[in-house]
């Protein structure tokens, strides 16, 4: 007996600290996911999640209860609750269960028309600096972004300044992906000959992860890229910094660095074709080439190079 | 001569998918084997083979279905551990091009493969036994039906073996599926698989609509059809109103793929966006062609199990046809991330969230069929209220994706991935198991263990939402899915608890299977004398278990709602069942091996056109169609049943009634 206590109470002790783990676990996890936003998109994105939840958790909750209540309140071997064989219909209750959802879904259905205007990923962000222009290109199996303006561009690696807007204009040279930096907020897809716009800020200085949200081939775990969101002056020295050394962004550049590559490392091309996107997003420049097997006679197994060589 | 066919198709270098296959098809041979010595040949050729009987075809859908369950939970097994051990620099155990090919068949078994052969399956059972008639208005189509599906499933098998599968995803999205990023055979192998499933599946919702509105017994008006039989009314509609979309989209992309078009690619005024709208304007309705059914077969276990009629019948109806109907109206939710602006993605969300007021409704409607009831908690049961439990949390983040800026933040997350596997596993997987242990004893004359059931659900559930849970949570911290490895190491926890979960589905499915070999151990025991083992309100509970081949040797004639309840009330009130009727002979379908034929030479065909054997395309194609001709050409398509045959079968089942009147009049009698 003495020994069952224990053992119970060395249970009631275990459970008590896999929970407090697992909680705080849990609240670790909120620190760079998408709850933690760092910029107003995201902050309004995650707040319409929040009220739409708590929303539909004050419905269902008392469902879930009734559910159980009901069926154990009326278990067979329950004497004492009456037994109504014939009880089918009543037109309240059905009144009350048509109104019930019809009532939730207008209220989301509110919240889904007036956050789906104020939202909408090509609206400018209000602001007094006039926005950063950034063009994506999404590659086999990489980021490529321009910075028209700055006449700069970068592979795998995305600095803003803080507390300035950025417009993104997407495409995609090949096949579909999708721009996502979960902490920024909003997503869109990377398409090829067309370009989606996006509209994002961060508030403030931080290093987040961006990466391709739509599975695009063998190397789209990798697709990953740096956000770095930095004050005004260290951004202007960083376009100074790439401006001052290294490659050429130039069409036959381009064209070497739309073959399928994978893992590949961010750097940096001194200076780009301004009218490079508008080409790819035309189509005026070919399409990524797509694997290109050693030997093409093998036998339906697709064989890609990975970009190793 | 062989086309793309040679040796190096043969996995030789990739020992995962080459040790399955070869064990697979060892299995296989030692099978084929058994039944050779065993001499079952004739025996399988003649009852289930070239059988036309709807009850047989349905066990067959099933056993279709189980295998490829198995199949599609080995590929989540290693999706799952995958995710787990590449981690950081890790890069796990299997390499991209062959953990692309395993996520993209865990997707199109389970739906096409798993799910649909199960509720198909089901539909097949039930809905002439339901509706009190003796098969299905094209007997021998249902057969072809089965075979092609069958067929596809094959074809799907075989690129673990020759070739390869799709590196996709379950629907192959172009550009990455057309020629130029995908060469290799994978998406051929997706593309012909699916046509000729497909069209096996659009005959089996051409023969079912036909079958409701054509064929009930005298008295079945609509108003009295049960619940699981206007569920599977309304998923055969939209079987019958979107596959044909299936099959012009994936010919489409098969034209591009084959012939150089350009309906779908990067150029030429190729444009991919048309494969979104229109492989979701199927995609979508397709999960409620899964799920319709499910909420019947929850709707005929909630109403025996309280020994009450269902709550709400017209309504429920009401909100089946509105399902029905609205679920053909959403599909754009799939794609609000590609930025078709505010006011369309505003129509589709409300759109989306609308199809909840009819699932809400049926969520009460269920609850309240409990009350005032004697709820019996049997595995059925459990199943049952396990589901409404999921299903409702499942609901709820599927209105979470239907909100257009919250969807900005988890569109092709873990969160829906998790979301997907809720209200699917929730739904239609825990309805398949509730309906496994109810019709069961209908099937095959006995029970389950119930032990063992009760065990499978508990092991199932936890584990369940073990597995999911945590992947809700990653989705949230900005897991995307389809992940070959992950660089994010504070995903790894949840990832780990994630594999916990599946350990304890794979003890659930262990579990699973023990209760089918105690049940058959114990047969004897579990035996189902009357007919009627749970007190049953349809008319398939009329039948002895299992029924005759042809159903009932008198068509009944419906009086009311739950026509089965009836008749027993009036027995048990009367003390007597009622007068033998007069029996007459019957007319049944002869047995056709045209099924099979088609399906052989359409798999051969599929094959061939993968592999660009273009001599051999033609030949099976001609075979395939002259099959068709054949049949079309038959003498005699019916046989007569004796009247003494029909007489003794009846008289037998009258006996075991009469049983099993006394034994219910002595239970009435001490309450």
């Amino acid at each position: 007996m003495r020994g069952l206590h224990i053992s119970k109470d060395r249970l009631a002790r275990t459970c008590k600290a896999s929970l407090v783990a697992l909680l705080s676990l849990a609240l670790a996890s909120c620190r760079g996911s998408v709850l933690d936003p760092l910029g107003p998109v995201g902050a309004d994105d995650a707040t319409i999640l929040i009220d739409a939840t708590a929303i539909m958790l004050a419905i269902i909750v008392p469902t879930i209860l009734l559910a159980f209540w009901m069926a154990w309140r009326y278990r067979a071997s329950n004497t004492k609750a009456e037994y109504l064989p014939n009880w089918s219909y009543s037109g309240r209750i059905e009144a009350v269960v048509w109104s019930i959802p019809i009532l939730t879904i207008m209220f989301i259905g509110g919240v889904i028309w007036i956050g789906s205007y104020k939202l909408d990923p090509f609206k400018p962000l209000p602001s007094k600096n006039p926005p950063l222009e950034v063009q994506v290109v999404s590659l086999d199996w990489k980021w490529l972004f321009i910075y028209p303006k700055e006449g700069i561009a970068t592979v795998n690696q995305l600095v803003v300044p803080a507390g300035t807007p950025v417009h993104f204009s997407i495409t995609s040279a090949s096949v579909f992906n999708v721009f996502f930096v979960p902490r920024l907020g909003s997503m869109i897809y990377a398409m090829p000959g067309m370009v989606s716009q996006l509209n994002l800020k961060a508030d403030r200085p931080a290093v987040m992860f961006g990466q391709s949200s739509h599975f695009s081939g063998d190397g789209f775990s990798d697709m990953q890229f740096q956000v770095r969101s930095v004050p005004d002056a260290e951004f202007a020295a960083w376009v100074q910094t790439a401006k001052s050394g290294g490659k050429v962004l130039d069409r036959a550049a381009y064209a070497q660095l739309a073959r399928q590559s994978q893992h590949v490392k961010p750097y940096t091309y001194a200076s780009a074709d301004r009218k490079l996107f508008d080409a790819v997003a035309m189509q005026h420049v070919p399409p990524g080439p797509g694997p290109e097997p050693e030997n093409p006679g093998h036998a339906g197994r697709e064989v890609s190079t990975g970009g190793h060589d | 001569m062989f086309g793309k066919l040679d040796w190096s198709a043969i996995p030789i270098s990739q020992p995962i998918p080459l040790i399955t296959s070869l064990v697979i098809i060892l299995v296989m041979l030692g099978v084929l084997g058994l039944v050779t010595i065993k001499g079952w040949w004739p025996y399988l050729w003649r009852e289930w083979i070239t059988t036309v009987d709807h009850k047989r075809i349905g066990v067959m859908y099933g056993l279709l279905g189980v295998v490829m369950l198995v199949r599609g939970f080995t590929d989540a097994i290693m999706m799952r551990t995958q995710q787990a051990v590449a981690i950081g620099e890790a890069q796990g155990y299997l390499p991209p091009e062959h953990y692309n090919q395993i996520f993209s068949a865990h997707g199109t078994i389970m739906i096409f493969f798993a799910a649909m052969p199960l509720v198909i399956g089901f539909m097949n059972f039930l809905v002439p036994l339901q509706l009190g008639v003796r098969d299905v208005a094209f007997p021998t189509l249902n057969s072809v039906s089965f075979w092609l599906t069958a067929s596809g499933a094959l074809l799907v098998n075989a690129s673990l073996f020759l070739g390869e599968f799709a590196r996709t995803g379950w629907l192959p999205y172009p550009p990455l599926s057309e020629a130029a990023y995908s060469p290799g055979v994978g998406v051929d192998y997706y593309l012909w698989a699916i046509q000729i499933s497909g069209v096996g599946t659009l005959m089996t919702g051409i023969n079912f609509v036909t079958t409701v509105l054509k064929m009930r017994c005298p008295g079945m008006s609509y108003l009295r059809m049960p619940m699981f039989t206007w569920t599977a009314f309304a998923s055969s509609l939209i079987i019958v109103a979107v596959f044909p979309i299936l099959t012009a989209t994936l010919a489409m992309l098969t034209l591009d793929r084959y012939v150089g078009w350009h309906y779908f690619t990067n150029t030429a005024g190729g444009n991919p966006m048309m494969f979104m709208n229109l492989i979701w304007a199927w995609g979508h309705p397709e999960v409620y062609i899964l799920v319709l059914p499910a909420f019947g077969i929850f709707s005929e276990i909630f109403s025996t199990f309280s020994g009450k009629p269902l709550f709400g019948y017209r309504s429920m109806v009401a909100a089946t046809l509105f399902i029905c109907i609205v679920a053909m109206m959403t599909w754009l939710h799939h794609f609000f991330t590609m930025g078709a602006g505010a006011a369309v993605n505003t129509a589709f969300g409300i759109s989306t969230s609308v199809i909840a007021v009819g699932t809400g409704v049926k969520i009460y409607n269920w609850i309240f069929t409990m009350y005032g009831g004697r709820v019996r908690l049997t595995v059925p049961m459990l199943w049952s209220l396990g589901f409404i439990f999921t299903f409702v949390i499942g609901g709820m983040t599927g209105v979470l994706l239907a909100v257009p800026p919250a969807d900005f933040l988890v569109h092709n997350s873990m969160f829906l991935v998790a979301h997907f596997h809720n209200v699917i596993v929730g739904g239609v997987v825990f309805a398949l198991f509730a309906g496994l242990e109810f019709w069961f004893p209908k099937a095959f004359g006995f029970r389950l263990h119930e032990g063992w059931g009760k065990a499978a659900f508990w092991f199932a559930f936890v584990g369940f939402w073990v597995t999911f849970t945590p992947l809700y949570i990653v989705g949230l911290m900005g897991m995307t899915r389809r992940l070959q490895h992950v660089v994010v190491a504070a995903w790894a926890p949840w990832l780990y608890i994630s594999v916990a979960g599946v350990a304890i589905l794979v003890v659930g499915a262990i579990v699973q299977v023990i209760q089918l070999l105690v049940s058959i151990r114990d047969r004897e025991k579990l035996r189902d004398l009357t007919g009627d083992p749970w007190d049953g309100r349809s008319l398939e509970w009329a039948t002895p278990s299992p029924p005759p081949f042809f159903n009932f040797a008198v068509m009944p004639n419906v009086e009311g709602e739950e026509p089965y309840w009836g008749i027993k009330l009036r027995a048990v009130e009367t003390q007597q069942l009622s007068p033998e009727p007069k029996y007459e002979p019957i007319e049944m379908p002869v047995n056709s091996a045209v099924g099979f034929y088609t399906a052989f030479f359409a798999s051969v065909f599929g094959f061939s056109m993968i592999w660009y054997i273009w001599w051999l395309a033609i030949v099976a194609l001609v075979a395939a169609y002259a099959g068709f001709a054949w049949f079309a050409w038959r003498d005699v398509h019916e046989f007569e049943v004796p009247v003494e045959e029909v007489a003794r079968v009846d008289r037998a089942r009258r006996a075991a009634r009469e049983v099993f009147l006394t034994q219910l009049a002595r239970q009435e009698a001490t309450p």
